[in-house]
C-alpha cells in the first residue's frame, strides 16, 4: 500500500465543510444502523436468556464453553485456524515459485485461481461429488481403490465358504482342507458365490499338471453347477478360483505358500505332506476406500475443499510479491552455485516474509468466519461433528435452536476473535499515514 | 501490481553477458529438475480441474446414470451425455425465478455499495470536517467485523420496517457490510490524485460536485471496477445472508439449491446443473475481468 498524502487545509477547504455531511450521510447511516448498532445490541443481548426476558449475566458464555456441540465447534474452529491458513499459504508459495519456472505458468495460475470466483455452495456440491463414498461413483475413492488394488492385486471372494459336509472346513475365517493321502489331489470345494462373481480370467477347474504333483497339490473351485452336479467333485463347467493365497502348514508353522492358477489349481512341489489352509484374507470384503464425509474425516475433507478454493488467492498474492523482489541476490546466489532448494529457503522465503504474513493473517480471519462450505459439504448426520463457530451460531439462532441469547454470545466471541486483526489493521493504517 | 498473472521476466538480467555454459552434468540435472517441476504442476493442474469437470459431466448425465456410476465412465460413452437436465431445470420456472432473484440482489447491491462508498471515500480523502480521522479509524476497525454478528439484530430491525424476507432487505445488508472495505479502498484511491490537480480544478471554479464527478471518479475508475467486480461476486455467491434475510419468493439460486442438499444423491439432475448455472456467471466475470480481479484480491488482503 502506498503512503497517502494528506491534503492541507486551505481557505477553500472551509467552504467545503458544509458539503461533507451530504457525501457521508448515506454510508455512515447504513454503517451505524446495520453494523455498529448490531454489535452493541449483540453484546447486551448475549447477557439475556433465550426468550430475551431474563438477565443471565455471563450464563450464555458459560454455556458456550460447556455445551457439547458448541465445544466441538470451538475445537473444530481451532483445528481450522491451526491447519488451513498454513496449508493455503504453503501451497500458494510452492505454486507461485514453481509457476515462474515453466512456460505455461500463466495458464496454470488462471486455472488454480478460478475456484475463487465460485460460490461455496457450488464448490460444496462439487466436493460432495468428489467425496462420494461409493467407489463406483466418488472419484476420490475410485482412485483410492485403484491405487490399493495395484499394490494388492489378488482378488478376494467375500462370502465364499466351504461346501457344508464337504472335505474342507472353516477355522476362524480361514478355510482348512481335509488332509488327503499322499499323492492324491486336495479338494477345496467352495460355495456361497455367484458364478458371475468370479473374475473373467477364471478357467474351468482342473487338477495341477502332472509335473507339479511331486508334493501336496490340489484345486480350489466353485462347486456350483446350475441344476445339479455332484457335490465335492469337479463337474464340467465348474470354474476354479484364481489368485487365492494357499498356505501349507506343518502343525502351526507355515512351510510354504502358493497362489492358485486361473484354473484354481495349486501345488507345493517338494513338500510331500502338510495341511492346506486358505487364510481369511482371501474372503475379506474388498477395499472400498475411506469414509471421507464420516465423523472422523469430515473436517480434513472440508479443509481439502477449502484449499482448492483459496490456494489460488495465496498463489497470486505471493506471485505479486515475488515479482517485486530484487533479482540481484538470486543471481548472485546462483552464480555462487547455490542449489534451488537453498535459494528458496535462504533467500526467497525470508524476502517474501511480509507478503506471507499478510496472506496468513487474511486466511486466519477468513477461516474464523467459515460457514457455507461446512454447511454444504457436511451431510446432515455429521454436521455436528464438523461444526464450526459460525455454523453453530447460525444453527443456534436460526436453524432450529432459536436461542438468540446463546447466538449473540457466539457472535460476540467471533468478534473478539478477530479483534487482534482489527488492531493489526489500525496499526498498519496509523503507520501509513504518519 | 497490474500484471500479476503474467510471469515476471525470467531470472536473467537484461544486457549482461550470457552466463558461461554450465557443465554437461549440471545441464542434465537442470533439465530433469525442469521435468520434475512440469510433472508436479501437471498433476496439480489435473487435480484443480477435475472437480469442476466432474460437476459439468454429472450435470450432463441422466439421473439414473449418475446413481449407477461415476461421471468418468461417461468418457467411454460420450453419447450418453444430454442437455435434458438443463431444459427441465430452466423449464421449471422455480430455478429461473431464483436466478432472476440473484440478479435482482447482486446488481443493486453492487451499484449502491460502489456509489455510497465513492461519496464517502471522496469525503474522507478531500473534504474537511471535524473528527474526520477518528471516523475513518472506525471504518478501518469495521473492516474485519464478521457478518454473523449482524444477523440476529438486523433481522429484527428489518422486520420492524417490513423489509425482512424481501429483496431490498437482502440488498441493504450486503451494502452495509460491503461498505467498510469499499470506503477504505476508494478513500486510499482518491488520495492518490495529486493535490495540484485538485486545487487547479477548484480554483477554476468547479463546484465540489463537479470535481467529484468529472475529475475524481474517472481517475479512480480501475479501483471502482475492481471493487464492483469483487462486490458483485461476493453478493452473487453469498448464501448465508440470503438464507437469513430472503423469503421464499425472494430467495437466490444458492438458497434454492441449498434447500435441495438434504436429498443429495437422489436429485443430482437438479443440483449439478443448478450449481453449474450458478458458477457460470462468476467464472465468466472472472475470465473477462481477471486483471481487475487480481488487483481486488491484492487490495482485499486486509479484509
Amino acid at each position: 500500500m502506498r503512503t497517502p498524502t494528506r491534503p492541507r487545509s486551505s481557505g477553500a477547504a472551509l467552504r467545503r465543510r458544509g458539503l461533507a455531511p451530504v457525501f457521508l450521510l448515506p454510508a455512515l447511516a447504513l454503517l451505524g444502523a446495520l453494523v455498529l448498532y448490531p454489535i452493541g445490541w449483540s453484546v447486551v443481548r448475549s447477557l439475556y436468556d433465550a426468550p430475551g426476558t431474563g438477565f443471565v449475566g455471563l450464563g450464555n458464555y458459560r454455556t458456550a464453553f460447556t455445551d457439547d456441540a458448541t465445544l466441538t465447534a470451538l475445537r473444530n474452529s481451532a483445528i481450522w485456524v491451526a491447519v488451513a491458513p498454513a496449508l493455503v499459504t504453503g501451497l500458494g508459495l510452492v505454486f507461485a515459485v514453481l509457476t515462474e519456472k515453466v512456460r505455461w505458468g500463466t495458464a496454470f495460475r488462471l486455472l488454480v485461481f478460478m475456484p475463487m470466483a465460485i460460490s461455496f455452495l457450488a464448490a460444496g456440491i462439487t466436493f460432495r461429488l468428489v467425496y462420494e463414498q461409493d467407489p463406483a461413483r466418488g472419484v476420490l475413492n475410485a482412485a483410492a481403490v485403484a491405487v490399493h488394488d495395484t499394490f494388492d492385486p489378488d482378488p478376494s471372494y467375500p462370502g465364499a465358504r466351504p461346501r457344508p459336509g464337504g472335505p474342507a472346513t472353516t477355522s476362524g475365517g480361514a478355510v482348512r482342507a481335509a488332509p488327503a493321502p499322499p499323492g492324491t489331489a486336495v479338494a477345496v470345494p467352495l460355495v456361497g458365490l455367484k458364478p458371475a462373481a468370479l473374475p473373467a480370467a477364471a478357467k474351468p477347474a482342473a487338477a495341477p499338471a502332472a509335473g507339479a504333483q511331486g508334493g501336496v497339490h490340489g484345486t480350489v473351485w466353485l462347486d456350483v453347477t446350475p441344476g445339479g452336479g455332484t457335490p465335492g467333485t469337479i463337474d464340467p463347467g465348474e470354474r476354479g478360483l484364481p489368485g487365492v493365497t494357499v498356505r501349507l502348514l506343518d502343525g502351526q508353522r507355515t512351510v510354504a505358500t502358493a497362489t492358485t492358477a486361473a484354473d484354481g489349481s495349486f501345488a507345493f512341489p517338494g513338500h510331500p505332506s502338510g495341511t492346506v489352509d486358505l487364510p481369511a484374507a482371501n474372503f475379506a470384503a474388498p477395499y472400498r476406500g475411506l469414509a471421507w464425509l464420516g465423523p472422523g474425516l469430515v473436517t480434513p475433507a472440508i479443509i481439502g475443499a477449502y484449499l482448492w478454493i483459496w490456494a489460488g488467492f495465496a498463489m497470486v498474492v505471493i506471485a505479486g510479491g515475488l515479482a517485486n523482489l530484487p533479482r540481484e541476490t538470486l543471481e548472485a546466489a546462483r552464480m555462487d552455485g547455490a542449489g534451488e532448494w537453498q535459494i528458496f529457503r535462504r533467500i526467497t522465503v525470508p524476502q517474501l516474509a511480509p507478503v506471507l504474513g499478510v496472506v496468513l493473517v487474511t486466511m486466519v480471519i477468513n477461516v474464523m468466519k467459515i460457514f457455507d462450505l461446512v454447511f454444504v459439504v457436511a451431510p446432515g448426520p455429521v454436521q455436528q461433528d464438523a461444526g464450526v463457530l459460525a455454523l453453530r451460531l447460525w444453527l443456534v439462532s436460526f436453524g432450529g435452536g432459536n436461542d438468540q441469547g446463546l447466538g449473540s454470545a457466539l457472535g460476540v466471541l467471533l468478534l473478539l476473535l478477530v479483534v487482534p486483526a482489527m488492531v493489526l489493521n489500525v496499526r498498519r493504517f496509523r503507520r501509513s499515514t504518519r | 501490481m497490474t500484471q500479476l498473472l503474467t510471469r515476471p521476466a525470467p531470472g536473467r538480467s537484461a544486457g549482461s553477458a550470457r552466463p558461461p555454459r554450465p557443465r554437461l552434468a549440471a545441464r542434465i540435472a537442470a533439465r530433469t529438475r525442469g521435468g520434475a517441476v512440469q510433472a508436479v504442476l501437471l498433476v496439480a493442474a489435473a487435480l484443480w480441474l477435475m472437480p469442476t469437470v466432474g460437476l459439468l459431466l454429472t450435470s450432463l448425465r441422466p439421473k439414473e446414470d449418475s446413481a449407477a456410476s461415476g461421471w468418468w465412465t461417461v468418457l467411454a460413452h460420450p453419447a450418453r451425455l444430454t442437455l435434458d437436465n438443463y431444459t427441465a431445470l430452466l423449464g421449471g420456472g422455480e430455478v429461473l425465478g431464483a436466478f432472476w432473484n440473484t440478479v435482482l440482489i447482486s446488481v443493486p447491491a453492487t451499484a449502491l455499495t460502489v456509489a455510497l462508498a465513492a461519496l464517502a471515500g471522496y469525503a474522507f480523502a478531500w473534504l474537511e470536517f471535524p473528527g474526520r480521522d477518528w471516523l475513518f479509524l472506525v471504518v478501518v476497525c469495521l473492516l474485519v467485523v464478521p457478518v454473523q454478528i449482524g444477523l440476529v439484530p438486523v433481522a429484527r430491525l428489518l422486520g420492524a420496517i417490513g423489509l425482512f424476507g424481501t429483496v431490498p432487505g437482502v440488498v441493504l445488508f450486503h451494502v452495509a457490510y460491503g461498505l467498510p472495505f469499499a470506503v477504505f479502498l476508494l478513500r486510499n484511491q482518491f488520495l492518490e490524485i495529486p493535490q495540484e490537480i485538485m486545487e487547479a480544478a477548484r480554483i477554476d471554479g468547479c463546484g465540489e460536485w463537479r470535481v467529484f464527478r468529472r475529475l475524481a471518479l474517472p481517475l479512480a475508475l480501475p479501483a471502482l471496477a475492481s471493487l464492483a467486480i469483487f462486490q458483485f461476486l461476493w453478493v452473487w455467491n453469498d448464501m448465508l445472508v440470503a438464507l437469513v434475510f430472503a423469503g421464499s419468493d425472494s430467495q437466490p439460486l444458492t438458497v434454492l439449491l441449498q434447500s435441495q442438499m438434504r436429498q443429495f444423491g437422489s436429485n443430482l439432475d437438479v443440483l449439478a446443473p443448478g450449481a453449474f448455472l450458478s458458477l457460470l456467471v462468476p467464472v465468466a466475470v472472472f475470465f473477462s475481468c481477471q486483471r481487475y480481479f487480481v488487483q481486488g484480491a491484492m487490495a482485499g488482503s486486509v479484509k
